[in-house]
């Protein structure tokens, strides 16, 4: 741990009207994880991409083992040893677990595929990342952990010597995290540096030897993890203190609003003979945050869904102010006053090349509209509301929605119901990727929306946020509900016990 | 390594400015195409080209394909496709012009002869007709999923195959002149009728999808479908109604063709299918869904009627207009796709 493998200096790159990078230094040892942290568009990604050969940047160098190097695409850092591990996943869904991994460098006799050689090969990397599938099991047939490992086992695969992984840990079950850190150590034993971003502080504190911070697309310090702290990490990274991450629950919860009767649901896309939900019953009450643990897959998000409407139910009613009610759609439940923020806001909520104006308004634009026309004035009025109060960050409404960082993106998801002025909302994994800023901007946000009375289910694989957020706390487990806990009962160990079976 | 410094360090306002060049000619690149294409010809054919009786005639050949295309738009503005608008334009025109002559066969009916429905009968039957294939499609579309490429695929050989049968494999002619009126008459012996009506089209269906809660809809499901259904939308009835949006249009085109030109032909409107996406696609408007206009439309459709009209008037065979129209089609998305990037 002398010499860097990775030094890039004074790296600057500007986008037209913005100033993306200046004069951004990083170094990475062999044999270190070093965490890479900022706030949502503090130029982390940016860096990262330079560095693969995604971006060419505008001035500056980067050496590699002590040699001057230019990247200008990433085929070119692949074959240098530079592996990026994208947070979303580059898989081709369609190929097999062996072609993803070995694509473009198959194993051939004569040109054709020597299949025996790569399914060994393959098998090779799976064992040694504890992986469990078939090399020729499809991709698209994999969970979304799978996948993740498979593109580690892609970036082993090429003999790299620095391996970014762009959150990889936030589609990962609390196993599955613990899986890929002994896997990450044991790169790291082998000399490899390895760039981690995370916005998990906790993960960060637990993996990473050495953390680099980023603000406004420039330095703000680098430190010795071991003497660091995540209050002082944070400081960093927004510029001021934050004096929670969660904020405190005060509930009163009242009466029961929604209540779920035995819901049960066999079959999936992938297996028509998998129980999804087996008889779950809860309830929320007005007022009250219900956190929903579980594993990926146990069958919070399938509940949320068949509650919203949008999923079919073999067998269970809901009641509405204790009325048997019928929702199949999603329009029945908006009817009813209920909003559902999903879990992947760009897949199943968010119309990117639209305005943020638009996006906000999309479920209420009949309230906005005369005669089927819309009316500019008062979208515009009722838009320009609720960016005010949950602070978006945005040039115009009219921008396109795309242009926005994740936490913003959220916010505007998060908008488009709160215009709906829901006595039920449920939010699927409401932070997922994004920044503490906003983080603790939409936890704010739940514990004033449960003061106005709103029922609130939130659907959450941070055990810390569940843990801080929840007035009651249901565990989930292969489609049934396991535990129940109050805040008072409720403790990391016991919630993971329950998760996990 | 000074010069990138101060390249770096450009006022924000230049860059700005910059942008904004590079986008409006993204936006506008279709219509400067057209100009300048205009401008070409005219110089080229200082006498004949650039007349206002040349200009017209140009648009009226534009007209029906144009109603068409402003169907084609709302279709992939929702990311889905129709093949069967040539179809549909030969079995509307054929069945009004049937209903209206009150038989078929050339031997049936007398030139002139009418049964009574009357031209407003007509112009609705031709239109119905059209509906019904729209809602047909639509349905098998949005209610059991069927990829639109595959229904409007049976459904251009379906209805070509009705189309044969009604008019016993051939045309059904010789109509009054209150029938011809619509393809026919020119307002002030210089404007089309059929120019009229298209560009009343298009203002309609501007209108509806830049300021109306439908139109909104429209771009959000053809944007995230997903995303729509999970918002409250009635996707399904979206995606229904722009396959008989689609339909009626070629119906109402259906009936202009058969109008303008004296006879309902059992081959009309054979390829129109492909002339109409290119013009969608040549104005911009995504055939993944989501984002288009339909100035866009109006823009490639009177885009490729110049082409075809002015190189015709240099006297190049339409076998070498076919390769440049291609070539164009293909310069257009390409073009689309850079600034498109670079934007983002």
């Amino acid at each position: 741990m002398t010499e860097p493998i990775l030094k890039m200096e004074a790296i600057s790159k500007e986008f037209p009207g913005v100033r993306a990078l200046d004069n951004v230094h990083l170094e990475v040892m062999g044999g270190e994880i070093l965490a890479l942290l900022g706030e949502n568009g503090a130029g982390k990604s940016t860096l990262m991409k330079i560095l693969s050969g995604v971006y060419n940047k505008d001035s500056g160098r980067i050496s590699l083992d002590g040699k001057e190097i230019e990247v200008h695409n990433p085929h070119q850092a692949q074959k240098m040893g530079i592996t990026i591990i994208y947070q979303e996943l580059n898989l081709m869904p369609n190929l097999s677990v062996a072609e993803n991994i070995f694509i473009g460098r198959e194993p051939n006799r004569f040109r054709f595929v020597d299949w025996r050689e790569l399914h060994r090969k393959t098998r090779e990397l799976t064992t040694r990342l504890g992986l469990n599938v078939s090399p020729t099991a499809l991709v698209r047939n994999l969970s979304v952990a799978e996948q993740q490992m498979v593109e580690i086992a892609r970036a082993l695969s090429v003999e790299s010597r620095v391996i970014i992984m762009d959150e990889p840990t936030s589609a990962l079950t609390q196993n599955e995290v613990e899986h890929l850190f002994k896997i990450m150590h044991e790169l790291r034993a082998n000399g490899l540096g390895i760039i981690f971003i995370s916005h998990r502080m906790d993960e960060v504190f637990e993996i990473s030897d050495r953390i680099v911070v980023l603000r406004d697309g420039a330095n703000v310090g680098t430190v010795d993890t071991a003497s660091s702290s995540p209050d002082e990490i944070v400081r960093m990274m927004v510029g001021r203190p934050v004096s929670e991450f969660f904020g405190q629950a005060e509930s009163n919860p009242g009466e029961v609003v929604l209540e779920a009767r035995n819901i049960s649901k066999t079959g999936s896309t992938n297996d028509p003979h998998k129980v999804v939900l087996r008889n779950v019953s809860m309830s929320v009450r007005a007022g009250e945050i219900v956190g929903m643990a579980g594993l990926v897959g146990s069958g919070r998000t399938d509940l949320a869904r068949c509650i919203f409407g949008v999923d079919e139910r073999d067998s269970g009613e809901i009641l509405i102010h204790g009325v048997p009610t019928s929702i199949r759609s999603a329009r029945d439940a908006i009817r009813v006053g209920m909003g559902m923020v999903p879990e992947d806001r760009k897949l199943q909520a968010l119309f990117l090349a639209m305005s943020v104006e638009s996006n906000a308004s999309m479920a209420v634009l009949g309230d906005v509209a005369k005669l089927g026309f819309v009316s500019e004035k008062r979208e515009g009025s009722l838009v320009e509301g609720f960016v005010e109060k949950l602070s978006v960050r945005l040039a115009t409404i009219k921008q396109r929605v795309l242009d926005l960082s994740g936490g913003n993106q959220q916010k505007v998801v998060i908008a488009r119901w709160l215009a709906l002025k829901p006595r039920i909302l449920i939010m699927d994994e409401p932070t997922r990727g994004i920044d503490v800023g906003a983080k603790v901007e939409v936890h704010t946000l739940m514990h004033a929306l449960a003061r106005e009375g709103v029922a609130i289910i939130m659907i959450s694989s941070e055990l810390p946020e569940v843990l801080a957020m929840s007035d009651r706390i249901l565990v989930m487990h292969e489609g049934e509900l396991v535990g129940e806990l109050t805040r008072a009962e409720a403790t990391q160990e016991r919630i993971g016990k329950l998760m996990t079976g | 390594m000074a010069q990138e410094t101060t390249a770096v360090k450009k006022k924000p306002t230049e860059t700005r400015r910059r942008v904004d060049a590079r986008t409006l000619f993204g936006r506008y690149g279709a219509l400067i195409f057209l100009i300048a294409l205009v401008v070409f010809f005219s110089l080229a054919k200082p006498n004949s080209f650039p007349t206002a009786f040349n200009l017209f005639n140009i648009m009226r050949q534009a007209s029906i394909a144009g109603l068409v295309a402003i169907g084609m738009t709302f279709v992939i503005l929702t990311g889905g496709i129709d093949l069967s608008v040539g179809s549909m334009v030969a079995l509307s025109g054929i069945i009004a012009a049937a209903a209206y002559k009150g038989g078929t066969g050339l031997l049936d009916t007398a030139a002139g002869e009418t049964s009574g429905v009357g031209v407003l009968g007509a112009i609705l039957i031709a239109c119905g007709v059209g509906l019904i294939c729209g809602l047909i499609q639509g349905t098998l579309i949005s209610r059991l999923n069927i990829p639109p490429f595959i229904v409007t695929l049976g459904g251009m050989t379906a209805f070509r195959g009705l189309t044969l049968i009604i008019g016993n494999g051939g045309p059904v002619s010789a109509f009054d002149p209150a029938f011809n009126y619509l393809g026919q008459e020119r307002i002030g012996d210089l404007v089309p009728v059929p120019v009229i009506l298209f560009l009343a089209v298009a203002l309609i269906a501007y209108i509806v999808l830049r300021f109306t809660q439908y139109g909104r809809y429209v771009y959000a499901v053809g944007g995230n479908p997903e995303a729509a259904r999970l918002s409250g939308l009635n996707t399904r009835f979206i995606i229904l109604s722009v396959y008989m949006i689609v339909g009626l249009l070629a119906g109402l085109g259906g009936f202009v063709l058969a109008s303008r030109l004296n006879s309902a032909e059992a081959i009309a409107g054979g390829g129109l299918e492909l002339t109409v996406i290119a013009a969608v696609v040549i104005g911009g408007t995504s055939l993944s869904g989501g984002e288009g206009r339909i100035s866009g439309t109006v823009l490639g459709i009177l885009l490729v009627s110049v082409l075809t009209a002015g190189l015709t008037q240099l006297n190049v065979t339409s076998y070498i207009q076919q390769i440049l129209i291609g070539f164009v089609i293909v310069f257009a998305v390409w073009f689309d796709r850079i600034t498109r990037a670079r934007r983002q």
